[in-house]
């Protein structure tokens, strides 16, 4: 067993089964967007804001991007673990690879607020 | 004359690893390249490699030829061999002690990890604990497993987080004792790999398939763990 705390779900499991679902969540709405965009004679401002009008619309939304942001964490924290290490880096891979860790892991976060804010603000 | 281009390092003279070039007459036969070696070996007695069986059982020869790990005593030259030149370099990823032979040892403690031995607390019956043929036969395509490390040393996560990552020898060999009717400490097992190196670190791109010797499948086992992981745990 390898311990670490900074995982997404802190098991190997969970993390992967987070991976797995929000993937599916991404493609879907990656799918309805470009439908939607191939439905559309004429995208202008007016129907993209009628778009996001409705409330399942912004709940769909909202799960696109919590997906986002989980799936980028997993991924991410991933990518730290393979490429920062001792290996590559020496002695000064923990502290690389920490810093890099919280450094997205406030980005993910600053995104994901400024989304909600998108989807909900004034 | 086959050109053999051979990874040399000896770190009590040299400073650095080097390749080196040498001409070999097979006599136009298609020998394994273990054979290649000893007349190598023939020629120059400082090239040092492991060898054992010479029939692919033991797993001692495991190298890396023209860029795919494998044994060398099943490894005929016409299997390998591209345009007349032959490159051998130890199996990657593991520390070299000497030209073709690893440290093989971090590569050992992650077989120890997953415990690979029966662990069953009731006592022992009379003669023997019994097995059905349909329970004997899950563990085909698992015990065959010889551990030569080509597979482990063939895979990116392992070179990556080799103190971390069980990798797809010690996989296979962990799934072996979770399918094996006999054994009682399924769930202590499955509660060791849920983490998110030992078992989830494999991204399934099957190179452990593909170099495998004794045609073996560590990336099927890996998912039957993580059915098993996913059936325990939702």
């Amino acid at each position: 067993m390898v311990t670490n705390v900074t995982s997404f779900g802190r098991s190997g499991l969970a993390d992967w089964v987070v991976q797995r679902v929000s993937a599916v969540i991404l493609a879907a709405y990656t799918l309805f967007l470009v439908f939607w965009f191939l439905q559309q004679a004429d995208v202008q401002y007016t129907q993209w804001v009628a778009l996001f009008e409705s409330t399942g619309m912004r709940i769909f939304s909202l799960l696109a991007l919590l997906s986002l942001v989980a799936h980028a964490w997993v991924g991410v924290w991933t990518i730290t673990t393979d490429y920062l290490t001792p290996l590559s880096l020496g002695k000064a891979a923990t502290a690389v690879r920490f810093v890099v860790q919280c450094a997205c892991m406030v980005a993910l976060f600053v995104y994901l607020v400024w989304g909600i804010d998108i989807l909900w603000g004034n | 004359m086959l050109t053999v281009s051979i990874y040399r390092y000896n770190p009590e003279t040299d400073s650095a690893p080097y390749m080196q070039d040498v001409q070999v007459d097979t006599g136009g036969k298609d020998l394994m390249v273990l054979d290649v070696l000893e007349l190598l070996k023939g020629q120059d007695e400082s090239i040092a490699y492991r060898r054992s069986c010479r029939e692919g059982v033991c797993g001692s020869d495991g190298m890396n030829m023209n860029g795919k790990n494998g044994l060398a005593c099943i490894t005929p030259l016409s299997e390998t061999v591209k345009k007349n030149k032959l490159v051998l370099r130890p199996l990657p990823g593991l520390p070299v002690v000497r030209d073709l032979v690893v440290d093989m040892s971090i590569f050992y403690k992650q077989y120890e990890k997953i415990k690979p031995y029966l662990i069953n607390d009731n006592p022992a019956p009379a003669i023997e604990r019994l097995q059905s043929p349909e329970e004997r036969e899950k563990l085909d395509g698992l015990y065959e497993c010889i551990l030569c490390a080509c597979c482990s040393t063939a895979c990116p996560s392992f070179w990556w987080n080799p103190d971390k990552f069980i990798g797809p020898s010690g996989l296979l060999q962990a799934y072996r004792f979770l399918a094996d009717s006999r054994d009682d400490a399924t769930q202590e097992r499955l509660a060791e790999l849920d983490d998110p190196f030992s078992v989830f670190r494999c991204r399934g791109i099957m190179n452990c398939v593909s170099v495998c010797p004794k045609g073996l499948n560590p990336t099927r086992a890996i998912g039957h763990i993580r059915e098993m992981l996913i059936q325990r745990a939702t």
